[in-house]
Formats: structure tokens, sequence, C-alpha cells
């Protein structure tokens, strides 16, 4: 019987993990009151918990084995697909959204439209490294050192100059880009996870620079006293600020989409993707590698900065402890649940991290275990994302009949 | 003068660690070519187990020589486990996928390792049990080298011997050196390259949680974030030595240890981790192949 | 022969005390099909290598004098720029860009040749939307010419050998190249892929640009090429119509050497 030797193999799967998390789920000694617990029902969990998790993947990898016909399922993403893909649809689909985006404050209490802005800005910085991830295949793990440099572009700017946020807002996405081209010049002739790690250490000293040197950021105590933007010299509520902000994010994120769609249907979109695909044929075809790199780094950091920007002005204060390589691995979940290259997939993941934990209040303990499981799990099941991206299509009918 | 002694010191047994940690690293990338981003989570839980079993053993009265020979083993047994199995469940079913899902996997699997420690035991820090004794006839020293230092020392220089020959004699090591070299190849040679690789994987992790156990005796607390700095550090000592190369990775950590010592103790303590992260990027950005590792030229 | 294109003088490549290249000389006419062959380790992809600009050569000069250009001097160019100034190859391990389609394929191929940016990307004036259309239209006729019209919306590794082959061979072709290097354009096909791509490389050849290949099948080398260069130990030991080099003791030697060491 061939679901036996399935069972005896998930026990002794799960006998190896009730062995492996044994000291740190079941002993838990305190030193200071000199008391040993012994945590007995983690085990039991555990070893429950591996065995039917492992008997589900082997009954499952065995029937699709058995029934290869099946291939990939696509269900979610082509169901989206197929609704965009087809005009009508995909205007009464946006147009439904839109409306459910604009009249979302109206019914939601302030408290929920702030969390709302926040993943609102977490859909533009997945949109951002996904240009620089999804399409260019770079693997930027210091992306949060361009958000960084949008918030303090605009705190510092207030701070010594009085500048307003829509002063501010093109300063800091237009200096984010520069410093990531200042950062892509040295490192982008780097091989694929050398690259990762010079961007990690690179997003690691800016954070610690600005922890550190005190005299030019206030060091960890942050800056505070941000202004929220204003609108037309008038001066808000704090209700009112957060709506408007709301309403601010809404444009950005539509626009993000509207450049972000057009650039992947471009020339330069194009040869970001055969830069995935492979550098060497890339060349080889002409493209100029330094050039597209530094493009999808700039270009991936003026997002970042503006949002920046959107988020020193949301929490009014921030320091250091906002920009740590945590925020970098949280914006990589998002573009690696939803899709690398795939806008819809991107918003989406944005929206499902940031949303979901906030919702289940149960599951925010655990939040920070699923994104490192998330980035796993996908990997190995499904790389390609939850809503992987399609095949660009070009209008060919209108060309069949110019013969050469 | 002693103050410059000292820093030697401080700068040997930091590198000591550093090289112990590297060795993971540097021995993994030279067989599979992957940065094992989860290995200072390794370390990280090779201390952790042996906080837990140290504490626990100290709390029910057992003398010192059995804590420390107990809680040893442990650790290195525990974190050897857990290298195997992050190797079988994140590692080995993207055997052949593009270069970054590994990475990414990697990446995945050392948050998910972190924050697994964070709600099983604590997000504080916590007290290290002294598992290693003053020496007695070091007391004229003690302001230099402490016993701790010499014990770092020293275990390291072993443990070191001891790699370079199992690498160069045994037949696993000849068997690791022909999967590093071209694992194709040695499949067909009849090697089992899957063996090889977990067995790289369970030595270089129990070589981490060793690390990982004399830096918490030596400094004295932990808490569930230590491997991510240390991890950093440690990759930064493998790419100075130059990565896949051994001698290379012990070379790194002594220098990369030297550096930050006299960067702290001469120019500023505030900067230290931007010592290590500023060497990290300037040589990958310069000589990426290491002081002794050899450049690869992709073939077209 | 008519005015040569290219122009290869003492060409020398080393790694690090291996000679790969000991100072080759080679020319290709306008509209010639001049073959390379010679022993495996003989060089011959090296000499391809340094022509492209994916290794810069220690030694000796390489001109280009492309149709309607000045003439130029390729060596310690960046590849992209070699593409540029008229000559494009294939790989002989195929590297297509697979999660792209069959036509995305072909136009990067034109990526070169067009020049909107970032900001054209987003705001698509007239030129930009103009250029784009060019890309498709020319790409696909590309396509048409390599017999993979049917195949454009697929995925590039979804097709066969052969087709891939001929996929690369478009690819390369879009970017307007004067001459065409390819590396073992025959290497896996079946004998009726073999003579679809002999009638290809002749329309290529007809069209007015050159081709320089490396290629193991001595019938496809024979039957297409107007002239042969032989290669052996990074240097040129023959060179001459294919009639003349089936005579050619050197020639035969190399070849039959090298069975010599095979059995020894």
């Amino acid at each position: 019987m061939p679901i036996l030797a399935e069972i005896r193999f998930a026990l002794r799967a799960a006998l190896w993990f009730v062995f492996l998390t044994f000291p740190i789920m079941v002993i838990k000694a305190d030193p200071i009151g000199q008391t040993v617990i012994w945590r007995w029902r983690n085990a039991v969990w555990v070893g429950a918990c591996s065995f039917f998790v492992c008997l589900a993947l082997r009954l499952w990898k065995n029937y699709r084995a058995k029934h290869p016909a099946l291939g990939p399922s696509n269900d979610g993403g082509s169901f989206i697909h197929r609704i965009l893909d087809h005009s009508g649809q995909r205007r009464a689909f946006l147009g439904i959204l839109l409306a459910a985006a604009i009249l979302f404050p109206f019914f939601a209490s302030s408290y929920q439209t702030n969390i709302m802005i926040t993943a609102l800005i977490y859909v533009v910085l997945g949109l951002g490294l996904n240009i620089v991830v999804g399409m260019a295949g770079l693997l930027d793990l210091g992306f949060v050192a361009f958000y960084a440099i949008g918030a303090y572009t605009y705190a510092l700017l207030h701070l010594h100059f009085g500048l307003g946020f829509w002063q501010s807002l093109p300063l800091g996405a237009c200096l984010a880009a520069l410093g990531g081209i200042c950062l892509g010049f040295p490192v982008l002739r780097l091989r694929g996870d050398y690259l990762a790690i010079v961007t990690l250490g690179f997003g690691e000293i800016i954070r610690l620079a600005l922890e550190n040197w005190g005299e030019f950021s206030q060091g960890p105590s942050g800056i505070a006293n941000i202004p929220r933007p204003g609108f037309f010299g008038m001066t808000l509520s704090l209700d009112q600020s957060i709506l408007f902000l709301y309403f601010i994010m809404i444009v950005f994120v539509i626009a993000t989409i509207f450049v972000v769609n057009r650039l992947r249907d471009s020339r330069i979109g194009r040869a970001w993707i055969a830069l995935r695909e492979d550098e060497i044929a890339c060349q080889a075809m002409g493209i100029d590698k330094q050039k597209t790199k530094l493009a999808a780094f700039a270009l991936g950091a003026f997002w970042a900065g503006g949002m920046g920007v959107v988020f020193a002005a949301k929490t009014t204060f921030i320091n250091p402890a906002s920009f740590t390589f945590l925020e970098s691995v949280i914006i990589l979940s998002i573009v690696v649940l939803g899709g690398m290259g795939s806008i819809v997939g991107v918003v989406c993941g944005a929206l499902i991290l940031v949303l979901l934990p906030e919702y289940l209040r149960a599951l925010s303990e655990y939040r920070m275990l699923a994104f490192g499981a998330i980035l796993v799990l996908m990997m190995i099941f499904r790389p390609q994302g939850l809503i992987p991206t399609i095949k660009s299509r070009y209008p060919l009918e209108n060309l069949t009949d110019d013969r050469p | 003068m002693e103050y410059f002694l000292e820093l030697i010191c401080g700068g040997l047994t930091r590198g000591a660690i550093y090289a112990l940690i590297a060795l993971g690293y540097t021995m993994v990338y030279g067989i599979i070519g992957l940065i094992n981003f989860a290995h200072g989570e390794i370390y990280m839980i090779g201390a952790f187990t042996a906080f837990i079993i140290a504490t626990a053993l100290t709390i029910y009265g057992f003398p010192l020589a059995a804590v420390v020979i107990v809680a040893g083993l442990a650790a290195a047994v525990w974190a050897a486990a857990y290298g195997y199995t992050v190797e079988r469940i994140a590692y080995r079913p993207l055997r052949g996928a593009p270069r970054l899902s590994p990475l990414i996997s990697a990446i995945g699997m050392s948050f998910f390792l972190q924050n697994y420690v964070l709600l099983a035991q604590t997000a504080d820090f916590v007290p290290f049990p002294a598992l290693i004794p003053d020496f007695d006839f070091l007391e004229p020293y003690s302001h230099i080298i402490g016993a701790s230092d010499l014990v770092i020392l020293a275990t390291t220089a072993v443990v070191m011997v001891t790699l370079t020959c199992v690498i160069r004699y045994t037949t696993i090591g000849k068997a690791m050196r022909a999967t590093a070299q071209d694992s194709a190849m040695a499949l067909l040679l009849g090697i089992n390259v899957n063996r090889v690789i977990s067995i790289t994987f369970i030595i270089g992790s129990a070589l981490a949680a060793i690390g990982g156990l004399l830096v918490a005796s030596h400094i004295g607390q932990i808490n569930f974030y230590i491997g991510f700095l240390a991890g950093i550090k440690a990759f930064a000592a493998a790419v100075l030595g130059g990565i896949g190369s051994i001698p290379g990775a012990v070379l790194g950590g002594m220098l990369l240890g030297l550096t930050e010592s006299f960067g702290t103790g001469y120019i500023s303590s505030d900067y230290e981790d931007v010592f290590a992260f500023s060497l990290l990027v300037l040589i990958l950005i310069f000589k990426p192949a290491g002081l002794l590792g050899k450049a690869t030229v992709e073939k077209v | 022969m008519s005015q040569p294109i290219l122009q290869v003088s003492a060409l020398r490549m080393t790694f690090g005390g291996v000679q790969a290249l000991a100072g080759v000389d080679l020319e290709v006419g306008e509209g010639e099909i001049v073959a390379l062959i010679g022993p495996n380790g003989a060089g011959k992809t090296t000499l391809f290598n340094c022509l492209t600009g994916m290794y810069t050569p220690t030694g000796g000069d390489i001109i280009l004098n492309a149709p309607g250009k000045k003439p130029c001097h390729l060596n310690g160019l960046k590849p992209n720029k070699i593409v540029e100034r008229g000559l494009a190859r294939t790989f002989q391990n195929i590297r297509l860009f697979g999660r792209m389609t069959v036509l995305e394929n072909v136009m990067i191929g034109r990526h070169c040749r067009a020049k909107s940016f970032i900001l054209g990307a987003i705001f698509r004036p007239p030129a930009t939307r103009r250029e784009e259309r060019d890309i498709t239209m020319k790409s696909f006729a590309l396509l048409r010419k390599v017999g993979l019209a049917d195949f454009a919306g697929e995925f590039a590794d979804s097709l066969s050998y052969g087709a891939q082959r001929r996929l690369e061979i478009a690819r390369a072709l879009a970017t307007e190249p004067a001459l065409l290097l390819l590396d073992e354009p025959a290497a896996g096909m079946n004998p009726r892929e073999t003579v679809e791509l002999t009638r290809l490389i002749q329309q290529i050849s007809a069209d007015g640009q050159a081709v320089l290949l490396i290629e193991h099948d001595m019938k496809l080398v024979m039957s297409l090429s107007q002239r042969i260069y032989v290669m052996d130990y990074g240097k040129r030991i023959a060179c001459g119509p294919p009639a003349a080099i089936r005579a050619n003791p050197a020639v035969i030697k190399a070849y039959l050497g090298e069975e010599d060491d095979a059995a020894a």
C-alpha cells in the first residue's frame, strides 16, 4: 500500500521535527528566576502539524505525478487577467475598483484609512522594487535605503529650510534616484548574488550613518513634527489631512501603475526583461548593460524616495529604526508573493501582506514568521507568484499585410 | 603599547569567531554556489541551544565540566540538524532553479528562523552562563588577554587543523573537493552529491555552533537577532579571503577582526558595524575574487 | 574577392599563459559565406568571442568595414558597441531569452537600432509610437523569413531545438548586421532542418549580408561556403575554396591526427 509508505515517511519526518525543535520549543530556562519550564505540549503540536503537513504534501505530489495533464495551476491569475483582457469588462472592473477606493474612507474610520494609506505606500514601493527585481532581475536588498533617503530629505528640508510636502516630494524622489545611480555605478557589474549582498551592505551603511551621525540626522531619536501635506494653504484637521493623504496616495498608485505598465511594454522594459533572462546574450544583442541597469535602479529608487516623503508626512516622525533590513525583506516578500514582474500581482501582494495581519489580529504575532515562510514556500511551490505576469502581445493583426 | 596589544588580542579573538562562521559560508558556496543566508541563524540557534541546555543543567545542579561538555555537544548536534534540515527543505528543491531563487529562499529561511526563536523563546537579551573559568596563570596579563580569548583562539586553531586534515585526507573530503570542482562529473563518478552537500551543511553548521557557543560565553548575553550581524560579517570575511577557499576564510576572518578592533579602538566605536559593511562593499567592488580566491570567467 | 568587410590581422588571445589564439589572420568579403573549421579546442569560439567583444584580445587588430559606414577598429570595444557597428552573432549553446515570446526575442535585436528611453516610454510621443510599430513590423518580417511567424506569441523556451537555432539567427539579423557570425548553427539539427538552415543562410547571403560560420557538419560547410579557413592550435593552417581545402595535406593531417589521438 503506497499510502502506508507515505504515512511511515510522514511519521519519520514528524519525529525528526520533534527532535529538531526540542530544545527551543520545549525547554524554557530562566536563568534569573532559576526555573526550567518543560513545554511538552509544544512538542505534540510540532509533531502533529509536521505529520499532517508532510502527509498532505506527499499525497499531493503523488496526485500531481499521476495527473500530469493538470499542469501548473493558474486559476487565480488567469481569472484576473481574463477580466483585464476583455476591454469592456476591464473598464467595468476598474471603474468599480476606483469607486470603491474613493468611497472607502467615507465608510471607514480614520484609523482604517490610515492603515489603507500604509498599504498603498507598500503597493507603490512594491511596484518600484518590481522594476528592479521583477523585471530587470537585480536582487536589491537595500531598497529601504532609498525609502530612507526620501523620508530624510523631507524631514531635513523642512527642519532647516521650512520646505513643504509638495516641494520636497520631487526633491526626495530625485535624490533617491540619484542615490540609485551613485550606488549603481560601482556595483552593477557584479554578479546577481554579490549584487544582493552589496546592496544589503549599502542599506545598512545608510541606516548606521543615520543612527550615528547625530549632527546631520539627529541620530536614533529621530526627527519629529514633520507636517502633513497642506491643502492649498488651508490648515486641515487631523481627520481631514488623513483623508487628503489617502486621496494623494490613490493618485500616486494610479500614476505608478500607469507609468510602470507603459515602461513594461516599451523598448527599455523589454531590455530589462532580457537582462533578467540572459545578461551575456543581452550584450551580444546590442543592449548597453550598464545604462539599462542604471535606469532600472534609478527608477526603482525614484518611487522609493517619493514614498519616503509620503511616509514622513504620514507619521510626522521618523527615525532610523523605520528603515531596517526588515523593511527591505517585507517589500521583497510583496514582490515575490505577487509574482515577479507582474504588476497586478504586486498590487495584490502588497494589499494581502499589509492588510491581512492588520485585520486578523491573531495572526499579527506570526507576521514576521510568515514573511520568511512566504519567501521559501513561494520559491519552492510557485516561483512565478500568485498572479504571474502574462505574455505581452503586440498588434500583429494589422501588420500581416505589409510584406517586406 | 599595552593598548595596542590588547587591540591585537581582541581583534584576533573576534577574527577567530568570524573565521569559524565564515568556514560554513565558504564551504557551502564552494560546493553549490549559494550564499547561505540562513547560516548566521544557525550560529544563533547553536548559541541558543547551548544557552538553554547549560542554564537548565546549571539550575539542576550539574558540575561545570559536565555542563560545558553537554551544552557544547548539544549546540553542535542541533545546529548541524538545523543546517541539514534547512538544506533539505529550502535549497534542495531549488537545484537547477534560476540563480536568485535559492538566495531568496535562503533570506526567507533566515527570517523564519529568527522569528521562530523569537516566538518560541524570547525577544529579550538573555544572560549566557559563564562556561569558561578564569585561568590563574593568565592573571598578570588579564587586561590584555582573557581566559575566553585564549580558549577561543585555541579552539579555532584546533578546528582549523582538523578541518584541513579532513578535507585533504579523508574520502569524504575528497568527495567534497570533487563536487566543488564539477558536481555533474562527481555524480557520474558515483559520488552521492546530495550526501556530500548534506555533510557540508552539517560540518559548516556545527562549526558555526561552536562559534556561537564561544561568542556567547565571551560576551555573556545573546538574543534572537545576533545571527544577522554575525552572519553578514562572517560573509564579509569569507568574501575578503576569497569565497570558496578555506584558508581564505581564516585569513579574511582575522583581517576583518583586526580591522574592527583597530577601527573601534582608534577611530570610533560608533561605527563598529560600518567597518565590516564598508570592507564588504569595497572588496566586492574592487576585488570580487577576494585575496586567495580565483577569478572565474563565465563561459560563453 | 570583393571588398573585405572584416579584416582580422595577427589576432592574439592568451589566458594566463595559455595561448588560445596565436596570431590569426582572416578576411570576409561583402555578401560572402566563409566557414571556419578545425578540431575541437582549435580556438574557433575564442576567435568569435574576441570579434564580438566578449573577450578583449591580447594583441592584433580587427577592422570592420561595413558598407556605407567608416571602417573602424573593434578591439577593446564593448559587445553592444560592436553590435551597433554591424557585427552580430549566435551562440553555440543557445542563449535565448526563454521567458520572453519569440517575437520579443527578435524585438530585442532591434533595440540598438531604436532610441526611445524612459520619457519616451512613459509619454509615448508620436516618434516613439512610430518606432515601436517599426520594431514590431521588422521583427515580424524577420520571423517570417526564418519560418517562425506562426510561433510569434509562444515563449522562446517552448520551441523545438531547430526552431530555437533559427530564432537566434533571426534575433541576430534584427540588429542589421553587415556580418553575421554563426557558431555551429547546425549542431543538433536533423537532416531536414539542416537543409532548411542551408537555404536560410544562402538567402541571408543573397540579401547582401556576409556570413562567417563555425561548423562541424562538413557537408554543410562544403556546399555552402565560398571560402574556408582551417584553424588548429590557435593558428590558421589553411585557407581557400572548398575543393582546395579538401585536398590540403595540412588539413588532412590536423583532422586525421586528431583521430589518431582519439584511437590511442
